[in-house]
């Protein structure tokens, strides 16, 4: 690995002061792996883990802000976010192993870049990690790249699984800079590729993650967080949905839906949830939202069946979510 | 700036015996603990946080030795394998796991008993699904699992043993 110098800053504005060439770090369990890899080559490193952003609080207004270094563990293991939002708990516990959710955090998560093997491998064209170079993916090896969402200069997934249920459920960003403090709509944080693959989110330079805020909301049982990946457990998403349903007697009031493993950010599209409102559940009417949320897909060489998988995924969801039988996390079996 | 050569202060508890000294950033833990301390029984798998053959305690939570930097785990205390027990008074894992078969080659080993530990700590242990599930960040290349899992059931069933005995 790169040398490289180490500061641990005890105040915000301390961080940001210090940032040119540098990489903050949180949990590391992306930024080291980068490191190694020599993809992340900074000067110099910035620990976050002595900034006071690690509690879980209820805000006036009902809503729960999740701290940027409170661990994913911590998270999904917190009783205001079993109790408020399993759909979100789950998605985390259906994400990397807990060794690696005891060190990730929320901040990191939202951070995490792609897993395209092409990124990780400092030989190959890649326009996300080294502009205008090209993009190996496209025509190579791209059996779990994305269908939505890509661009001719990438086609790489975003591939958190705990920012699909983030996305589905409409929570915000709260950042801070050296600009002054900002909030962003959690459908907004991420970019698509577009001309910029490198630029992941909207993160200025410098900007930390200080929060994630979940709005109030309730499903009851009516959710679920399915994810289909190459083995049972300890595996990245070739699909997966998060689906939480606001139900009254037989009828969907709101719909909140978000897919992983397919698009090039957390993928949501409104005129689906829409599709849902004020209906009662059928496979007909699951059939239509799934088309109506992977409109526009496009498949490369190798991907094709994340489009035949995902529209079965996304009916089983559903289904799952109207039943009030969300998917366990620990039994594997599909109801 | 600051000088890229710089070490940094790196204080921990390792195994309760304190160690302090000046690193450069870029020690991991892990090797800090092979390389530095010939501390060799936590093994280094893939270095990428895909096996678990790392796996070490920090403030009681099992992690990936191999992707922290030892100095930003200030004064944390650490237990790796050679912190359980010693020659004839082995840990009840360790145990459990020569009771159980539970390795062929053993290079795993290290990390799967640090990590069942802390499983039975955590709680993950209702069914053999969830000691799997829970235990999944833990690789076997020679296929041990069930072997792995009988091992972890084994001392459940002491622990549970043990407390009716108490409540006796
Ligand atoms: C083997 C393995 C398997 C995995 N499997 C899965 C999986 O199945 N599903 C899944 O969702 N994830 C998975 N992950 C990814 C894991 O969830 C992420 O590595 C983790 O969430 C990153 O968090 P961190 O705190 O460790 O981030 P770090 O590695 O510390 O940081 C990651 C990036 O975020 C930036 N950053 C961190 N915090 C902030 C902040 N507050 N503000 C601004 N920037 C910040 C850092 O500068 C860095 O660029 C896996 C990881 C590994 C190693
Ligand atoms: S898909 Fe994106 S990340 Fe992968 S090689 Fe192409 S440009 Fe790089
Ligand atoms: S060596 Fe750390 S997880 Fe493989
Ligand atoms: S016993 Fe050989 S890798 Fe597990």
């Amino acid at each position: 690995m790169r040398q490289f110098s180490y500061s641990r800053p005890t105040a915000l504005s301390d961080a940001w002061d210090d940032f040119e060439h540098a990489r903050y770090l949180a949990g590391g369990t992306n930024l080291v792996d980068l490191m190694k890899s020599d993809v992340e080559r900074p000067n110099h490193v910035i620990d976050l883990n002595s900034l006071p952003l690690n509690k879980v609080e209820e805000l006036p207004d009902g809503r729960l802000r999740l701290g940027a270094l409170v661990t994913n563990a911590d998270t999904a293991a917190h009783p205001l976010v079993t109790e408020r939002y399993p759909l979100l708990a789950s998605a985390i516990l259906a994400g990397a192993s807990p060794q690696i959710r005891n060190r990730a955090t929320n901040g990191g998560n939202l951070n995490q870049r792609t897993r395209c093997h092409y990124f990780y491998d400092p030989d190959m064209a890649c326009n996300k990690r080294s502009p205008g170079t090209g993009c190996s993916a496209k025509g190579g090896r791209n059996r779990i790249m994305a269908i939505l969402g890509t661009s001719e200069a990438c086609i790489a997934t975003f591939p958190s699984d705990m920012c699909v249920a983030l996305a589905a459920l409409n929570a915000t960003v709260t950042l801070a800079g050296s600009q002054g403090e900002r909030s962003v709509a959690f459908r907004d944080y991420h970019r698509l590729p577009g001309d910029q693959p490198w630029q992941d989110n909207i993160l200025l330079p410098g900007e930390i993650v200080t929060s994630i805020d979940l709005p109030a909301l309730s499903f009851g049982p009516h959710y679920t967080y399915l994810k289909i990946r190459d083995r049972l457990s300890f595996a990245f998403a070739i699909v997966s949905v998060a689906v939480g349903l606001q139900m009254e007697s037989d009828v969907i009031q709101k719909a909140h839906i978000a897919l992983g493993g397919v698009g090039t950010k957390p993928w949501c599209v409104p005129e689906a949830e829409a599709l849902l409102e004020g209906k009662t559940p059928s496979l007909s009417l699951f059939r239509d939202t799934a088309e109506c949320l992977l409109r526009g897909a496009v498949t490369d060489r190798d991907n094709a069946a994340k489009l035949r998988l995902a529209p079965r995924v996304i009916m089983r969801a559903l289904s799952q979510a109207a039943d009030g039988t969300p998917q366990s996390q620990t039994y594997k079996s599909i109801s | 700036m600051t000088d890229l050569s710089v070490a940094r202060p790196c204080r921990l508890e390792i195994n309760g015996k304190s160690y302090v000294a000046d690193l450069p950033p870029c020690v991991t833990l892990l090797d800090l603990l092979r390389e530095r301390l010939d501390l060799t029984g936590t093994k280094k798998g893939c270095d990428h946080g895909q096996c678990g053959a790392c796996t070490v305690l920090v403030d009681g939570k099992r992690v990936k030795s191999c992707l922290i930097f030892a100095v930003s785990i200030p004064d944390a205390k650490v237990i790796t394998i050679e912190g359980l027990g010693s020659e004839g008074h082995l840990h009840p894992m360790q145990q459990a796991f020569i009771d159980r078969d539970a390795f062929q080659c053993g290079y795993c080993t290290p990390g799967q008993i640090m990590s069942a530990i802390a499983l039975l700590e955590e709680g993950h242990t209702q069914s053999r699904e969830e000691i799997r599930e829970f235990m999944s960040g833990n690789l076997c290349r020679c296929g041990a699992y069930n072997g792995i899992i009988d091992a972890i059931e084994q001392v459940i069933a002491q622990q549970q043993k043990n407390r009716t005995g108490e409540a006796a």
